[in-house]
């Protein structure tokens, strides 16, 4: 179990490298896609100004302040808070991104499916497990909101953050075809026999 | 009979849906240390460290503890020398959480469901959702604010099975909706249960059941005994934190019951996250009381 830091983009490579298990941190830059936004890339065939090759992207929708656009704030959004969402909803968009738009790492919690693992493991990719629901903590860990596109879909816009120290997270999903999710999920199939019995409810 | 002030409900609505998201109540704080007692596998422990840390980071930088604001769902409680004008109040709670909204401000989880257009004022066609009930409590108007997360609300069920299928059924039913589910609903869980009623009450009181402070129990015997099971047989799962293995799946199964017809025996599942927030305000003698 290895830890990594990596400054963003990052080359199919690096992302190779990683394996479940290990920890990673990252530096510089992140964006914020989800449900709307794909919808809106992928359905509707929407395109970003964005270059989101090897690059990661995180699962969320922020709360923002709409402030003057300053050097601080160059979006014209200060961050107020800023979590995770529930990846399942997301999966079958994940080979498109990658395919499309070269991103190498998605963050989110709760864990991706079947396709994801498949698109990992053939285009070269990973999904880092966050902590979901510590929105308070990972806000500290995003310095600004450097800028943001398709931002009628907001508060599901296309967010660009600049950040430091994002982390650690857990490779819970790896391109060699391995899931911590599924792992864990046999286990529990394995267990649900004998919690049924012990209800009388097999 | 105590008399409403209306500006003051809506000051209370405003005020409410704003502490939820930053307070994490005295009863949840607890069940986490139970959790880290129990808790036997180290990255389960990590992971609940993590969200411990979580809390505190959010009271230290005043700040939200879970970037979901939820639908938000005010419970009013209306004592009998209480006098409520009820129109006037629906539409000062739905006052109030508009302006949290803006004023906070919080994003606005909540649109349209066919348009998917966003007021950002996290209100819409039938929300926030208002619940009225009448206490016993003669002197107060409660209000309960719960934002409800997305996470653990986009794994809510209900299955009406039959008289033939038993309590078994029940309990195999909790069972696999919390296998399923996974750790798409950010366990570790609060489970509400509802069983009995209608198919739109047994909802309800699954969803009851899933906000209810820890430590509580089902006012019924039969429906405190079987939460009891429950709640040790979920933890005996390994599902774990976050769904990553572990054995601190949830905090506790709670229960909920109706009276249901000879021919039923519904039974729903409805989750509460990790971030249970809820916060609670009384109204009366000339001044507001927050609280949990």
């Amino acid at each position: 179990m290895a830890h990594y830091d990596l400054t963003m983009p990052i080359t199919e490579e690096q992302v190779r490298a990683l394996r479940v298990g290990d920890t990673v941190t990252l530096q510089q830059t992140l964006y914020g896609i989800r449900d709307a936004t794909y919808i809106a890339m992928f359905d509707h065939q929407r395109k970003t100004r964005f270059d989101l090759n090897g690059h990661a992207v995180i699962h969320t929708a922020p709360n923002v302040r709409k402030v003057p656009v300053s050097e601080e704030y160059p979006a014209g959004y200060q961050s107020v808070c800023i979590g995770t969402t529930t990846s399942s909803r997301m999966e079958r968009f994940t080979r498109q991104l990658i395919e499309q738009y070269g991103v190498r790492i998605i963050i989110g919690k709760g864990g991706m499916h079947e396709g994801s693992k498949q698109a990992f493991k053939d285009l070269g990719g990973v999904y880092l497990g966050i902590v979901g629901g510590t929105a308070a903590l990972e806000t500290t860990w995003i310095e600004q909101i450097e800028d943001v596109d398709l931002d009628d879909l907001n508060p599901e816009s296309l967010w660009k953050f600049r950040i430091r120290d994002f982390g650690p997270l857990l490779v819970a999903m790896d391109s060699h075809g391995n899931s911590l999710y599924d792992e864990v999920n046999s286990e529990v199939q394995s267990r649900r026999d004998a919690v049924l019995a012990s209800l009388g409810a097999n | 009979m105590n008399t409403i002030d209306y500006t003051q409900v809506e000051e209370a609505a405003r005020e409410l849906y704003i502490r939820a998201l930053k307070l994490l109540p005295d009863d949840i704080k607890e069940g986490f240390q139970q959790l880290q007692g129990m808790e036997t596998s180290e990255r389960a422990r990590g992971i609940l460290g993590t969200m411990v840390t979580n809390i505190r980071v959010a009271e230290e930088n005043q700040n939200l503890l879970c970037q979901d604001t939820g639908i938000p769902i005010y419970n009013v409680f209306i004592g009998r020398n209480v006098a409520v004008d009820g129109w006037r109040l629906k539409q000062a709670i739905a006052k109030g959480c508009e302006r949290a909204t803006r004023e906070h401000p919080l994003r606005s989880s909540v649109v349209h469901p066919i348009s998917r257009k966003n007021n950002h004022t996290s209100c819409g066609p039938g929300v926030p959702v208002i619940h009225v009930d009448f206490v016993e409590d003669p002197d107060t108007l409660e209000i309960e604010m719960i934002p409800k997360g997305s996470g653990s609300e986009n794994n809510s069920f209900l299955r009406m099975a039959i008289p033939a299928e038993g309590l078994a059924a029940v309990k195999r039913f909790v069972i696999d909706c919390v296998i399923n589910a996974g750790g798409r609903t950010c366990p570790p869980t609060i489970v509400g249960v509802g069983v009995g009623g209608t198919s739109d009450l047994c909802v309800h009181l699954a969803k009851k059941a899933a906000t209810r402070p820890l430590g509580s129990a089902c006012e019924d015997p039969l429906g405190a005994e079987l939460e009891r099971e429950l709640s040790q047989a979920v933890n005996k799962l390994g599902v774990g934190p976050q769904g990553l293995g572990g054995d601190a799946t949830s905090f506790a199964v709670h229960v909920e019951l109706a009276a249901t017809h000879i021919t039923m025996n519904p039974v729903a599942v409805n989750m509460q996250c990790h971030s249970a927030r809820r916060a609670r305000a009384s109204l009366g003698n000339g001044g507001i009381e927050y609280g949990f």
